[in-house]
């Protein structure tokens, strides 16, 4: 009797959720450009001009200068004194590579070569690109999701008191804008900026890959990631949720014995190496020499540059005992790609987001992380506004990434200038900062997979008694 | 009698040595000695000692093996022909020369130990070589020479040419370091004394008394192994070793404050005969400035006068190997009383460094090379080796001449290799005349590596002298044909033109902070990153392999135990 009501129930909300999704209709399926004329151009811009300024302000202020230097905003990876340095030295007719200041990739070098002079408007560019990439992204993304909630009420797979847990187009319609305005106004990208650290650009290509592989263009996808991967190496691990996707969007089950699915994964999997051997190939033959693999991929891997950051290494390794050394950057390195065939099983239905874990494992665990990295991820977090019911400890995550960001540039003066703290006084800082930011991803996960689980199982459960249950992992 | 002239009776005979023969006869493995004291303006006084030993062989040429050794010390010979040498220098040096206050030195040296060498270009393995050979000096001279690695050695391009025979030019054949922080003290001193053929016993390397010595401003050790020619023609080619020790007596720490100075005072000895295997043993006293400044007994009637430095020096000599030098006491004990003060010596040339900014983040280094020449501009040459934690950018190089760009018109520049190479900067800048010139390239410092601290981090780390070499105009003609009568102290560089004389002019050694980690931590930084890393690891694994479930909770403990119980019995279980 009870099924029957809720069954009747549910049809009507069905109704009254087609009523909504009609008027959704009405814009999504208008062209893009036309849509963004109209309904979304306006804010879009706003954001677009106050961020711009925002830059602009503060390239022309004494505190660029000052945030250029800050150890918490470059890395020796993407300091730009480091990409003047290596233009520096092509000048002067030396490798950039023979010493260890630059390690930049050779594209790099050959980009500023020529834009040297108008740096800040390239990377005032790149932020915009990497918003605008992520807002067209994340529209896609959540016409998609939208589209396959109505699916999965329509076929009745979602258990019928889980109303409140489904997403109206309503909530929906700002969540683009204000994952750009999470990219472009965090204080974090700001600095990234103004620093002019090359981790922008590696934003910006990671944002392009994202939205071309939202898009469904294989090819552009593979090239992209193959570029990020040229870039920095980590971005590899978004290969396997960049495959669920197409595999998904192209109605190919994840089997191993369906010759389709092979079929596609070395597809795109020849689309990406192919373009990053032609990648790599193409940098040999703008240097003529294969100095910068060392020089570039080495320097990730084996760490021999320990000026402190906000990643979990630079301590770490000063601190080792010497034939532990080889032992422990194994160990820290696979970190960031041992939870992706795990992530990847667990998440297969939800590509997106397991993007969005492999990129903040990514900027937890390399080896020198910046705070644009962390910026990339956290611009997602409006993504998923409607997990924030399930998080458990979101105050306390708040609280403690704020303070360390506050605390990271007071440690250090007291620590570097002041003299009167030492290195463990900022090692501490970074200590939580990554605990923190572990925190945070670990509890969007849980926060997602309860929720999946409330969609299918209900939200409201009941023990065996009829009395209220609470939920556990087992 | 002396084994010299009997050397010198044995090469005459020329069915003994039949090449020999056409040769100058005194030639043949001579030692000279020599001391020149130079009274400052400032009150020190400057005591120099070269020793020169002369060796009449070629062994790299004929590629024999020489067993038999003269005069020579037998402990370098072999190094020599071991590594296939083709010139060593080396020097050990406590102190700063301050050039402002004492003009140029004969032969300059930065503080700390600094070592040069050519090796002849037959040689394949340059570096294995290199390394092996600052061990084995390390060990001649009891000195730290053996930390010298590829960290601290650099290949000048330019800076450092062969001052003996031959133009080598291909400076993959050149190694040279410096040891900035090296102490030196006697134990380096009596392997020195132990090469000279009398060693401390006899003539004036009598006067090296370690204690007196050390209690100086400035002491300066060196070796300088050259071929050179053996007579004008250059015919033959010899080995010269020329052992030079630079002392600065202060005014007040040595002198009592007084300006009086005698050998006893300097020295406490006094000196009493030449060594008797010197074929000629000499005492110069620069008397250019006397009699108004200084007066000098007992005196001497030998005036000689050379061309030192771009400058007209006249010397009073005594000649040891005379008897009449010593006089009625058998003993000279030189005495030199000052009348009044007298002007400063400006050098025509001069350089100083030092690191510029506060922080253990960023830094710059600063050069200040002057010209006080009054109307004539020359080139110098700017060496500077850095270490590899003192990470340089060159980009930010300026050189800057009264308040204009200056650029250089050569600049040699090798970056860093982290661990394994230092920088190497050298550049050539035209010195307009009467200025000063700033070098400036910032620098940011490195974390180490726990292990790679010195035992006292918090005193710094050196980073050694930059090194000025330039032609400086000369004011007089230089003397540039070779003849055997010059003496010492005016013979080592080679003059190649009479209007300008070779300069090299050292700066201060740096001393730099480095951020240090915490040396007690590395237990608990390894527990607490790794907590980090398993917390992530934790909560990623649980939620990767767990699943929700709704909690039952389980039955109270007397339940269960009565559940057990009833299980056995075969009765339905309590719920």
């Amino acid at each position: 009797m009870d099924g029957t009501l809720f069954r009747s129930v549910n049809k009507f909300f069905i109704i009254a959720f087609c009523l909504d999704i009609k008027s959704y209709k009405s814009f999504m399926h208008r062209p893009d450009s036309f849509f963004l004329a109209t309904k979304m151009a306006a804010p879009l811009t706003l954001l677009l001009i106050v961020a711009v300024t925002i830059r602009a302000v503060l390239f022309r202020s004494s505190l660029a200068e000052l945030i250029s230097a800050r150890v918490e905003v470059v890395s020796p990876l993407n300091a730009w004194k480091r990409v003047v340095e290596g233009l520096a030295l092509l000048d002067l007719g030396v490798s950039p590579y023979s010493g260890d200041v630059f390690h930049e990739t050779p594209l790099m070098i050959y980009l500023f070569h020529f834009t040297v002079d108008y740096a800040e408007i390239v990377f005032i560019v790149t932020d915009g690109i990497t918003a605008l990439a992520l807002y067209l992204s994340i529209q896609t993304y959540n016409k998609d999701v939208f589209r396959k909630q109505k699916y999965a009420l329509e076929s009745d797979r979602y258990s019928a008191d889980c109303l409140e847990l489904l997403r109206s187009p309503k909530e929906m319609f700002y969540i683009p804008l204000k994952v750009a305005m999470f990219y472009l106004l965090n204080p974090f990208t700001i600095l990234s900026c103004v620093a002019k650290s090359t981790c922008g650009l590696n934003n910006a290509i990671i944002a392009l890959f994202i939205f071309c592989t939202l898009k469904g263009s294989a090819l552009l996808s593979g090239i992209l990631l193959a570029l990020a991967t040229y870039q920095s190496i980590y971005p590899l691990t978004l290969f396997a949720p960049a495959l669920l996707f197409f595999l998904q969007r192209l109605y190919i089950p994840v089997n191993l014995r369906r010759s389709s699915f092979w079929f596609f994964t070395l597809q795109y999997a020849f689309m990406y190496v192919g373009s990053l051997v032609v990648i790599t190939g193409l940098s040999f033959f703008l240097l003529g020499s294969w100095d910068f693999i060392p020089s570039v991929y080495g320097f990730i891997f084996s760490v021999p540059d320990l000026t402190p950051n906000i990643g979990l290494f630079w301590y770490f390794f000063a601190e080792m005992f010497e034939h532990f050394r080889l032992f422990f950057s194994c160990v820290f390195q696979i970190n960031v790609f041992f939870y992706t065939i795990p992530l990847s099983i667990k998440l297969k239905e939800h590509p997106v987001f397991l993007i969005f874990m492999q990129i903040a494992i990514i900027s937890i665990f390399k080896s020198y992380p910046t705070v644009g990295d962390v910026a990339l991820y956290m611009a997602f977090l409006p993504a998923w506004s409607h997990l924030y019911r399930f998080l458990r400890n979101i105050f306390l995550v708040s609280c403690v990434l704020l303070a360390c960001s506050a605390l990271f540039p007071v440690l250090w003066h007291l620590w570097i200038y002041a003299g009167s703290a030492n290195s463990n006084f900022y090692y501490a800082i970074t200590l939580l900062f990554n605990f923190g930011q572990i925190l945070l991803v670990a509890d969007y996960f849980y926060a997602y997979l309860r929720r999946e689980h409330h969609l299918t199982h209900g939200l409201y459960l009941k023990k065996k008694d009829g009395t209220e249950a609470t939920l556990v992992l087992k | 009698f002396r084994l010299s002239s009997l050397i010198g009776h044995i090469s005459t005979c020329p069915s003994l040595i039949g090449q020999c023969c056409q040769r100058h006869p005194g030639s043949v493995d001579e030692f000279q000695e020599e001391l020149v004291i130079r009274p400052l303006h400032s009150g020190d006084i400057y005591a120099s000692f070269q020793f020169r030993t002369l060796w009449d062989t070629d062994f790299l040429q004929e590629g024999q093996k020489v067993s038999h050794y003269r005069l020579f010390p037998k402990s370098l010979g072999q190094v020599l022909s071991k590594f296939s040498v083709r010139e060593l220098h080396i020097s050990f040096t406590q102190g700063f020369w301050r050039t402002m206050q004492w003009g140029q030195p004969f032969i300059p040296s930065p503080p700390g130990a600094e070592l040069w060498v050519w090796f002849h270009d037959t040689v394949s393995d340059v570096d294995g070589n290199w390394k092996e050979l600052t061990n084995v000096l390390s060990g001649i001279f009891c000195a730290s020479l053996n930390f010298i690695d590829l960290t601290n050695t650099v290949q000048p391009s330019a800076s450092f040419k062969p001052l003996g025979l031959g133009n080598a030019t291909d400076h993959r054949f050149l190694r040279y370091a410096t040891l900035p922080r090296e102490i030196v003290c006697t134990e380096n001193l009596t392997p020195w004394k132990k090469l000279l053929p009398c060693g401390s016993k006899a003539g004036l390397a009598v006067l090296l008394k370690s204690e007196k010595l050390f209690h100086s401003s400035f002491h300066s050790q060196a070796v300088h192994i050259r071929p050179v020619c053996q007579d004008e023609q250059c015919t033959s080619k010899a080995w010269e070793l020329r052992q030079t020790l630079n002392v600065v007596f202060d005014l007040y720490t040595a002198g009592q404050g007084k300006k009086e100075w005698s050998l006893f005072k300097m020295f406490s000895r006094t000196l009493t005969e030449a060594c008797p295997l010197a074929t000629s043993s000499k005492v110069y006293v620069d008397i250019t400035d006397n009699p108004e400044l200084f007066e000098l007994s007992p005196a001497t009637p030998l005036l000689s006068q050379a061309v030192v430095l771009g400058d007209r020096r006249t010397y009073s000599v005594y000649d040891l190997s005379r008897a009449e030098t010593f006089g009625q006491l058998r003993s000279l004990n030189l005495l030199l009383r000052w009348k009044g003060d007298g002007e400063m010596l400006r050098p025509l040339l001069h350089a100083e460094r030092y690191v510029a900014g506060f922080g253990l983040q960023t830094g710059e280094i600063h050069t200040v090379i002057y010209n006080n020449h009054p109307y004539r501009a020359f080139p110098v040459l700017l060496m500077d080796s850095v270490p590899w934690y003192l990470q340089l950018y060159i980009h930010t190089l300026t050189v800057t001449s009264k308040s204009r760009d200056n650029k250089p018109s050569y600049i040699h520049y090798q970056p860093a290799k982290d661990r394994h190479r230092p920088h190497l900067l050298e550049m050539l800048i035209q010195l307009p005349p009467h200025s000063m010139t700033e070098v400036t390239v910032q620098f940011e410092r490195a974390l180490l590596k726990w292990t790679e601290y010195t035992p006292d981090p918090n005193h710094g780390f050196y980073v050694g002298s930059s090194v000025v070499s330039a032609l400086v105009p000369s004011m007089v003609a230089m003397n540039t044909n070779f003849t055997q009568d010059q003496p010492l102290f005016s013979s080592f560089v080679p003059v190649k033109e009479e209007s300008s004389y070779f300069v090299r002019v050292y700066t201060e050694p740096l001393l730099v902070n480095l951020p240090t980690p915490d040396f007690s931590m590395p237990y608990n930084v390894i527990c607490l990153t790794c907590t980090v890393v398993a917390v992530g690891y934790g909560s990623f694994y649980n939620l990767l392999t767990r699943t929700f479930q709704v909690d039952e909770p389980s039955l109270p403990l007397a339940k269960r135990l009565a559940n057990l119980i009833r299980r056995i019995r075969g009765v339905p279980l309590l719920t």
